[in-house]
């Protein structure tokens, strides 16, 4: 990729390069099979993983390309959760129409917040999706006739997916829906970076004055790309809803909102694939850690996050594409 | 404004007590290589800044050709054909430079929102970046990361991320800035083999290449137009010459 040129690569070539599958990314997506034959009875937990590395992949999108902080991007993943948990209840327990309602729900709020978020920047823009992420928390705090308050949304009921799959105790159908989500929603955010659109938010992050300069419009990319970032933790928020079949007001969390900014950060943001490994790594440790001293956990994460942040400027896969770049140039 | 490429009417801009462009009338016809020149602090860069919409004008009004431009944001202006570069880079670090023209034509083409198509399927995107690359010697250059480019390369690739916005009006805010002085004579060569009808104004400190290159020149003092007019106009002004000889010589 970067780096030393070939000889004789034309600009065409040069550019498919960049977008060509590796077989590492295939290998990695082969092993996401794995749980069902080595662990099958942790298919709960790898669900989970899923639908977290799904979340931390829509926050990938504004903070790792465009560079966009945010401290309330569970703002999206909640309401996604209460569309698709509200829909079940009051309409119906079809899933995957129940997805499409919670993708709808969060990018028509995320597309009318966007317009305040293209404003600003920096510390200004944590602050002001940290606000927004605690309105939307208190008020489905207190519309409690809608979202049972602190008690958390009652009477969730979801249909077989397909109407054949029912959600089983050992999280099999949920895994494999949460796997399937995930990757169709990693096609659509690999096809999104290796666009011009996704050129263009890297040029937003390295430089938005310079952006300007050549005259691209940056509010409207960030707009788009703050819309399709709320849609896909819509969609997130509400594979947990339908997996778990409840939905209490901590998806809504504050920490819920740093969780995953700590996981994109561990894992690498910015390349895609930091959030998935972020999210393994994140849900696995917190699974075995908290299963011996929940209190405890948290200490390990903040020894990892500083860890990693003062050794690993780029995230654990960050880290590990140096070293294999490396290991490869000693082998020439 | 007949046939004017740019033109400025009554332009007045202050920071509180400090007035920093007072009164600027300029009108630059197609094609003409202009030199912006003056004492450090005289307010050449705020009136690019002006022209180029990243600072509001207090008072007065920018045309670009017959069109009155002066409420257009920065972007806006730029899509119409006004293009400027920056004394101190400001460039995409981690991009390499073809990415980073690319991006400049996918921009200027309009199809820089689109998120559903791969960019490898603008081929001609890429050609013409690489084209504008090669010619400023960027060619084999051009996969490198814009960070790992030498000083020199990153000057002449805020000149290629200019020209990709394919602009009327080019505006070089002292595009040799910090390059070693023969190095800087090739980029004024590169610069002077733009295409004819483009208009540029550079703003340049180094008296050999202002008069070797610029076909008529602007002296600013104070916020002020001081002189307007040929190089030989220019030398044989004794007010310039008070400017220049009178006090300390800025370079």
């Amino acid at each position: 990729m970067a780096g030393a040129a070939p000889e004789g690569v034309t600009p065409h070539q040069y550019l498919e390069n960049q977008t060509r599958w590796r077989r590492v990314e295939i290998a990695f997506w082969l092993a996401t099979l794995l749980p069902f034959v080595v662990t099958p009875t942790y298919l709960s937990l790898a669900s989970q993983i899923a639908i977290t590395a799904l979340f931390a992949l829509s926050l990938d999108l504004i903070l790792g390309y465009a560079g966009i902080v945010s401290l309330g991007h569970a703002a999206f993943f909640g309401l996604g959760a209460y569309t698709a948990g509200l829909m079940s209840k009051f309409v119906w327990g079809e899933p995957l129409t129940g997805l499409v309602a919670a993708a709808a729900i969060a990018g028509l709020v995320g597309f009318a917040t966007s317009f305040i978020i293209a404003r600003f920047r920096h510390l200004a823009l944590i602050m002001i999706t940290l606000g927004l992420g605690l309105l939307l928390h208190e008020a489905a705090n207190s519309a409690s006739w809608l979202t049972g308050g602190a008690d958390g949304l009652q009477g969730v009921d979801i249909w077989p997916l397909l109407g054949a799959f029912k959600f089983d105790l050992y999280g099999r159908t949920a895994y494999a829906y949460s796997l399937v989500v995930l990757a169709l929603m990693f096609l659509v955010a690999r096809r999104l970076i290796h666009s011009p659109f996704g050129l263009a938010l890297r040029g937003i992050r390295e430089n938005a004055v310079r952006m300007s300069a050549i005259g691209a419009p940056n509010r409207s990319h960030v707009r788009k790309v703050y819309t399709i970032s709320a849609v896909i933790a819509g969609i997130a928020g509400a594979l947990l809803a339908q997996t778990t079949e409840t939905v209490s007001l901590e998806v809504l969390s504050f920490e819920r909102s740093a969780d995953v900014l700590v996981i994109l950060i561990l894992g690498g943001a910015g390349r895609l694939y930091g959030g998935i490994l972020g999210a393994i790594i994140y849900m696995v440790a917190r699974d075995q850690f908290s299963g011996i001293n929940p209190q405890f956990w948290y200490f390990w994460i903040g020894l990892l996050l500083v860890a990693v942040v003062m050794l690993l400027p780029n995230g654990i896969l960050g880290g590990l594409a140096r070293f294999a770049e490396r290991w490869q140039g000693g082998r020439r | 404004m007949n046939g004017a490429a740019l033109a400025t009417r009554g332009l007045n801009k202050s920071f509180g007590s400090l007035v920093v462009a007072k009164d600027v009338e300029l009108v630059l016809p197609h094609g003409v290589r202009y030199a912006l020149i003056g004492p450090n602090g005289a307010g050449k860069t705020t009136l690019i800044n002006l022209i180029t919409g990243m600072l509001r004008p207090d008072t007065g009004r920018i045309f670009l050709g017959e069109d009155d431009i002066t409420s257009l944001a920065p972007e806006a202006r730029v899509r119409r054909g006004l293009a400027r570069t920056f004394q101190i880079n400001a460039l995409f670090p981690q991009l390499s430079a073809l990415e980073a023209v690319t991006l400049a034509v996918c921009e200027r083409r309009g199809f820089a929102g689109v998120w559903w198509r791969g960019l490898p399927e603008y081929r001609d995107a890429a050609d013409e970046a690489h084209a504008i690359l090669a010619s400023l010697l960027l060619g084999e250059h051009c996969y490198r990361l814009t960070h790992e480019l030498s000083y020199g390369q990153q000057r002449l690739l805020e000149i290629a991320l200019a020209l990709a916005t394919r602009p009327r009006v080019l505006l070089l805010d002292e595009p040799a800035a910090g390059v070693p002085r023969d190095e800087s004579a090739e980029l004024f060569a590169a610069i002077s083999g733009l295409a004819n009808d483009l208009t540029v104004l550079f703003i340049e400190h180094d008296m050999d290449i202002v008069f070797r290159f610029a076909a008529r020149i602007i002296v600013m003092v104070s916020g002020g137009i001081l002189v307007e007019g040929t190089p030989d106009e220019v030398a044989e002004d004794t007010r310039v010459r008070e400017v220049y000889l009178g006090k300390a010589h800025h370079g």
